[in-house]
């Protein structure tokens, strides 16, 4: 049967591999080749570079780093992080990019997501959805860092995304990133549920149980940590073994 | 020393396939070219097709770009091609992706998964595109086949896909996956090979794969 994914995410800043809570305190994690690398030989099943680069000009930076990664690494390769226009998807898949995640561009142009996905096809069009807790039992979407709320439920936005012609839901819980309380499990259950694309968990991880209660009580797709591996507390092959015993198809 | 030809006609990322067959290519007198010149495919002693996106603008594309009739003579003659994703579904007589007519090089058609509402062995939702890696179990009366050379039954290779192919001969399946019932993830006969998976997004057997075909002679083919 098809296997569970787990995706280790980078972030990038200024062309570099950083890591810190919450964005606050960033330190250099490395060189991003060397920890692509190391990430596939341990059986990651896809990698998700994510760049945090504040200032359009620095943008450009992540592409030598995708070319150089794509060149050596032969898994799939997701950047996502201020891609705005269906131009952006054409020069990140030119460097090596299998798929290319939008948010905020996402919500002030929905079509966006139709014309990406027209041109390039909804295999490689990803959508990302921050959502925080509404506390009227729903989620609401927030944009731009998690700093906007947009007012949408998250689960009816994934729906539309969908219809869109995303191929792909990456849902963050904003409540949980950067806690390691787990995955908000109701949440990625609620938008799992609700569209016909997979779903990939995302913002929480704390542990290797976060990861397959994602996958068996949130119903998702795929898992992506971040701060489990980069610091060292668990390697892929490590994450991997325990989802296996856990009953969890996955690739070792 | 040969040439293969990683077909480049404007469709997707065809990079990613000219890199990982770049890769298999290293340390062998094997010389990797990307283009779609009818000379260079003439040139060529093999050819990769691959394909991403919707077949009828794979199918529109390959044709403006002037290689599909050197393609298909090149084929005839004898030339190993290796079709990948929609450059395998393309090589079917039709697919139902906006209702597209394919080259017909292999009898048989290209369905969509019809799987909505229903669930997987543990539970989950079958999702459409699958998407992921999913095992490869090889046809039985293709375990020989020069190209499974050093490749395990039932390893895990790496798809994207809602659309899958339907052989009208049983002979051509080379390997089958489940996703909801079971479908040919990989056909052969003469001198064409195809996967519906990407070796080129399948980490180390992927470029095995690859691999196995710079050096894959079947009978008929230009030396």
């Amino acid at each position: 049967m098809l296997a569970k994914r787990l995706i280790p995410c980078l972030d990038v800043k200024d062309g570099r591999v950083v890591k810190g809570i919450n964005f606050v305190g960033l330190r250099d994690a490395g060189d991003p080749v060397e920890i692509a690398r190391r990430y596939n030989e341990q059986g990651a099943d896809e990698l998700t570079f994510l760049d945090i680069t504040a200032t359009h000009e620095g943008r450009d930076l992540i592409l030598p780093i995708i070319e150089a990664v794509a060149a050596q690494v032969f898994i799939p390769l997701t950047v996502g992080g201020g891609v705005r226009e269906v131009a952006d998807v054409r020069r990140l898949l030119n460097a090596g990019a299998d798929k290319v995640s939008f948010n905020s561009a996402a919500v002030a142009r929905p079509e966006l997501i139709r014309e990406a996905s027209d041109k390039y096809g909804s295999q490689c069009i990803v959508v990302a959805i921050d959502a925080k807790d509404n506390g009227l039992g729903g989620w609401n979407v927030f944009t731009h860092g998690g700093r906007k709320d947009t007012g949408l439920d998250a689960v009816a936005w994934a729906q539309t995304m969908q219809a869109q012609g995303a191929g792909e839901i990456l849902l963050t819980s904003m409540d949980r990133d950067g806690t390691r309380a787990g995955f908000n499990v109701p949440l990625t259950r609620a938008v799992s549920d609700a569209v016909d694309v997979p779903v990939i968990a995302s913002g929480g991880v704390g542990n290797l149980q976060h990861l397959v209660d994602g996958i068996r009580l949130g119903g998702a797709d795929a898992v992506l940590a971040a701060s489990i591996f980069h610091d060292g507390q668990h390697s892929i092959g490590e994450a991997k073994a325990f989802m296996r015993d856990a009953g969890i198809a996955v690739r070792l | 020393m040969s040439t293969v030809l990683v077909l480049d006609y404007g469709m997707g990322n065809l990079r990613s396939v000219a890199q990982a067959v770049q890769e298999a290519a290293k340390g062998s007198d094997v010389r990797v070219e990307v283009g779609h010149d009818p000379d260079q495919v003439r040139a060529a002693d093999r050819i990769v097709l691959p394909g991403q996106g919707a077949m009828r603008d794979c199918m529109a594309h390959f044709a403006q770009s002037g290689a599909r009739e050197a393609v298909l003579s090149a084929v005839t003659a004898g030339k190993p091609l290796m079709g990948v994703c929609v450059g395998m579904q393309m090589l079917l007589e039709h697919s139902e992706e906006q209702d597209t007519p394919g080259l017909g090089l292999l009898p048989g058609r290209v369905r969509r998964f019809q799987l909505a509402g229903r669930y997987q062995a543990d539970g989950s939702r079958f999702k459409v595109p699958q998407m992921g890696w999913n095992r490869v179990d090889l046809a039985a009366g293709h375990l020989g086949h020069p190209m499974w050379a050093g490749i395990p039954g039932g390893a895990y290779f790496y798809f994207v896909h809602s659309y899958y192919a339907a052989p009208s001969r049983p002979e051509d399946v080379a390997a089958t996956t489940d996703y909801g019932g079971a479908f040919a993830c990989a056909l052969a006969r003469d001198n064409i090979f195809a996967t519906q998976f990407h070796p080129e997004k399948s980490a180390e057997l992927g470029l095995r794969l690859y691999r196995n075909f710079l050096t894959w002679n079947p009978q008929g083919a230009s030396p």
